[in-house]
C-alpha cells in the first residue's frame, strides 16, 4: 500500500505563549489537492512550515512517505536533499523567498544546492524561465518586478526541482486580478498532473479551482472537512469561522440591510 | 509641521527615492548595446583593473589624459551619457579631489605664477602641476571604474569580481546585500510616508530624534524577522550552509580581440607615463 504523502498526528506547535497548532491531526494522499482555510492566525503557515520541515513540533508526530519528519534525520544530507527535491514551499511574502540579486539567479539557487551539473542547470532554469513566461525578467533584480511577477519567479524558483508536494502559503495574496487569474492558471496547469499540492488561503473564490478536498481551521485546531462544494455551501461554519462576513450595503431599492458575504476577485 | 522636522522626513524620503531610482538608471545603462556591456564581465575587470592602477600612479600628465579621453571614448561607445557621468563622477571628484590639492597650490616650491591679492599667498607654477596631476588621477582612474560598474549589471559584476580570488561567500553576501537593502529602503520610505501623512503641528528637537530612534528601532526589528525568514526560505531550497554561485559568462570573439587591444593600451600607458 502507498504511503500518505503527509500523516500528521496530534501535532502541537507553539511560539513561546501563542498555541499556532493544537493536537492536529491530517492525512494528505499522494496526488491529492488540499486546501487549508482559515482566518489569519488561525495555524495554516505554521502547519505549512512543519510540512516543509522547517518547524518541528513540540508534541506529536509528522511522517513524510511513511517515514518520520525530524530535525535528526533533516541533519543526514542525503535525506534533507532527498526531501528538499521532492517537497517545495513557496512563501506568503515573495521579498523573503527571492533573496538572490536577479531572477536567473534565484530560480538556479535550488539546483545549485542539490550540486546539479552546470550544463543541466543552465538548460532547466532556461526551460524554466519559459515556462514561466518570465524570461524576459531574467536579468531583474526581484526589486524591480511587481508582485504578480515576484510570485511567479518564486513559484518557478521551487518548479524547477519538480517536487512531488508542492506547498503554497496564500499563492494569491496581494496580487490584482489579472495576475491572479494569471496566478490560478499557473497552479491549474502545474498541479493537474501527478503532484501532491496543499494551499493555504482564505480567498473562498481560489478553492474550486485549486482543491479537491478542503480543511477549515480554527485557533489550531481543524474543524471541519468536505469538498469544496460542501464547505462554501456551509454557511454558518464559513462566518463561525470567520471566512466570510455580514455586510450591510444597500440594494437598487436604497433600503440597507445586511447578509453573509464572500470577497473575492472573480466575476 | 516645523521647517526643521520637514526638512528631515522630506530629505529623507527624497534620498531613499533618489537611491532606488539611481540603482534602476544604473541597471538600465548596463542594458543597453554598447561596447562595454558586449563584453565578458570577467574580461571587462582584467582589461580595465590596470588602466585605473596606471592612471592613479602615472607620473606624465599627457598620459593621464590620453587615458582620461579614452575613459571618454569608452563612454561614448558604451552609451554612457556624458552628463550622467559629469554629475556623479567628475564633478564628485573635482570637488573632492580639488578640495584637497588647494593646498599644493600654494605650498609647492617653485616659480611663483600668481599672487593672490590682500593674502599675498603665491601661486607656483610646480603647485599648479601637482595639484593637476591629483585631480586628473582622480578623475581618470574613477571614470574607468564608475564605467566598468555602469556597463555591468551588479549581480554580474559581483560574480566577475570572483577572477579577482574574491571568496564566494562574500559575493553571495554582497549580492543579498545589495538585494535587500532596496526593500528596506522602501520599507524605511514607507514608514516615514506614512508619518508625514499623518503629522500635524510642530515637532521639537526633542520629539525629532524620538522618531528617529523608534524608526530606527521597528526597521531593526522588520530586519531580524525578514532574515529568520530569509533563512527558512534558503533552508527550505536545499541550503545546508555551503554557498555556490553559478554564471552564465562566455568569452567570444570581441573578449579576444578586445582583451590584447587593452593590455596593449595599459603596457604604452605605463611604459610612457613612468
Amino acid at each position: 500500500m502507498t504511503p500518505p504523502a503527509f500523516e500528521v498526528r496530534d501535532v502541537t506547535y507553539r511560539y513561546h505563549e501563542v498555541t499556532a497548532l493544537d493536537g492536529l491531526n491530517l492525512t494528505i494522499l499522494p496526488g491529492q489537492r488540499i486546501a487549508l482555510l482559515g482566518a489569519n492566525g488561525s495555524g495554516k503557515s505554521t502547519l505549512l512550515s512543519i510540512l516543509d520541515g522547517l518547524y518541528f513540533p513540540q508534541k506529536g508526530e509528522v511522517t513524510f512517505r511513511g517515514e518520520p519528519l525530524t530535525e535528526n534525520r533533516l541533519q543526514t544530507q542525503e535525506i534533507e536533499f532527498d526531501f528538499r527535491r521532492r517537497v517545495a514551499l513557496v512563501f506568503q511574502n515573495p521579498d523573503v523567498q527571492l533573496f538572490n540579486p536577479t531572477v536567473f539567479d534565484e530560480v538556479a539557487f535550488g539546483p545549485l544546492q542539490m550540486r546539479w551539473p552546470k550544463d543541466q542547470i543552465l538548460l532547466r532554469v532556461s526551460e524554466m524561465l519559459e515556462q514561466m513566461e518570465i524570461m524576459h525578467l531574467k536579468d531583474r533584480s526581484p526589486h524591480h518586478l511587481s508582485t504578480g511577477e515576484k510570485k511567479r519567479v518564486a513559484l518557478a524558483s521551487v518548479l524547477i526541482l519538480d517536487p512531488e508536494v508542492l506547498l503554497l502559503d496564500e499563492p494569491t495574496a496581494a496580487l490584482d486580478p489579472k495576475s491572479e487569474s494569471q496566478m490560478i492558471d499557473f497552479l491549474v496547469s502545474c498541479s493537474g498532473g501527478r503532484k501532491t499540492v496543499v494551499t493555504a488561503t482564505h480567498d473562498l473564490d481560489l478553492v474550486e479551482d485549486i482543491a479537491d478536498y478542503c480543511h477549515v481551521f480554527q485557533l489550531g485546531r481543524i474543524v471541519a472537512a468536505g469538498t469544496p462544494a460542501e464547505i462554501l455551501n456551509d454557511h454558518p461554519l464559513l462566518l463561525s469561522t470567520n471566512l466570510i462576513h455580514a455586510h450591510r450595503h444597500a440594494h437598487g431599492s436604497g433600503e440597507l440591510h445586511s447578509h453573509p458575504h464572500r470577497h473575492g476577485h472573480k466575476h | 509641521m516645523s521647517a526643521k522636522s520637514r526638512g528631515m522626513v522630506e530629505r529623507s524620503l527624497s534620498s531613499f527615492v533618489g537611491a532606488l531610482e539611481h540603482a534602476f538608471a544604473a541597471e538600465e545603462l548596463a542594458k543597453k548595446k554598447g561596447l562595454l556591456q558586449k563584453l565578458d564581465p570577467r574580461v571587462k575587470i582584467v582589461a580595465i583593473l590596470p588602466l585605473i592602477l596606471i592612471a592613479a600612479l602615472a607620473r606624465e600628465l599627457r598620459v593621464i589624459a590620453l587615458l582620461f579621453a579614452l575613459a571618454v571614448a569608452l563612454a561614448l561607445l558604451s552609451r554612457v551619457p556624458l552628463g550622467t557621468l559629469a554629475k556623479r563622477v567628475w564633478l564628485a571628484a573635482l570637488t573632492f579631489t580639488g578640495f584637497i590639492s588647494v593646498p599644493a597650490l600654494f605650498l609647492t616650491p617653485g616659480r611663483a605664477i600668481y599672487s593672490v591679492p590682500v593674502l599675498g599667498w603665491t601661486v607656483t607654477a610646480q603647485g599648479v602641476r601637482t595639484a593637476l596631476y591629483l585631480v586628473m588621477r582622480a578623475e581618470t582612474a574613477a571614470t574607468f571604474s564608475v564605467l566598468v560598474v555602469l556597463s555591468t549589471p551588479w549581480g554580474n559584476l559581483l560574480k566577475a569580481l570572483r577572477v579577482l580570488q574574491l571568496p564566494t561567500v562574500l559575493v553571495v553576501i554582497l549580492g543579498m546585500t545589495y538585494r535587500y537593502i532596496f526593500l528596506l529602503l522602501r520599507t524605511a520610505h514607507d514608514m516615514f510616508e506614512s508619518r508625514k501623512s499623518r503629522m500635524v503641528g510642530k515637532l521639537g528637537s526633542r520629539e525629532l530624534r524620538r522618531v528617529a530612534t523608534a524608526s530606527a528601532g521597528v526597521l531593526m526589528s522588520k530586519t531580524l524577522q525578514l532574515s529568520g525568514d530569509v533563512y527558512l526560505a534558503m533552508r527550505s531550497r536545499g541550503f545546508r550552509g555551503e554557498v555556490y554561485v553559478l554564471d552564465e559568462f562566455r568569452t567570444g570573439w570581441f573578449d579576444w580581440v578586445m582583451l590584447p587591444l587593452f593590455t596593449a593600451i595599459a603596457g604604452l600607458a605605463f611604459w610612457f607615463g613612468r
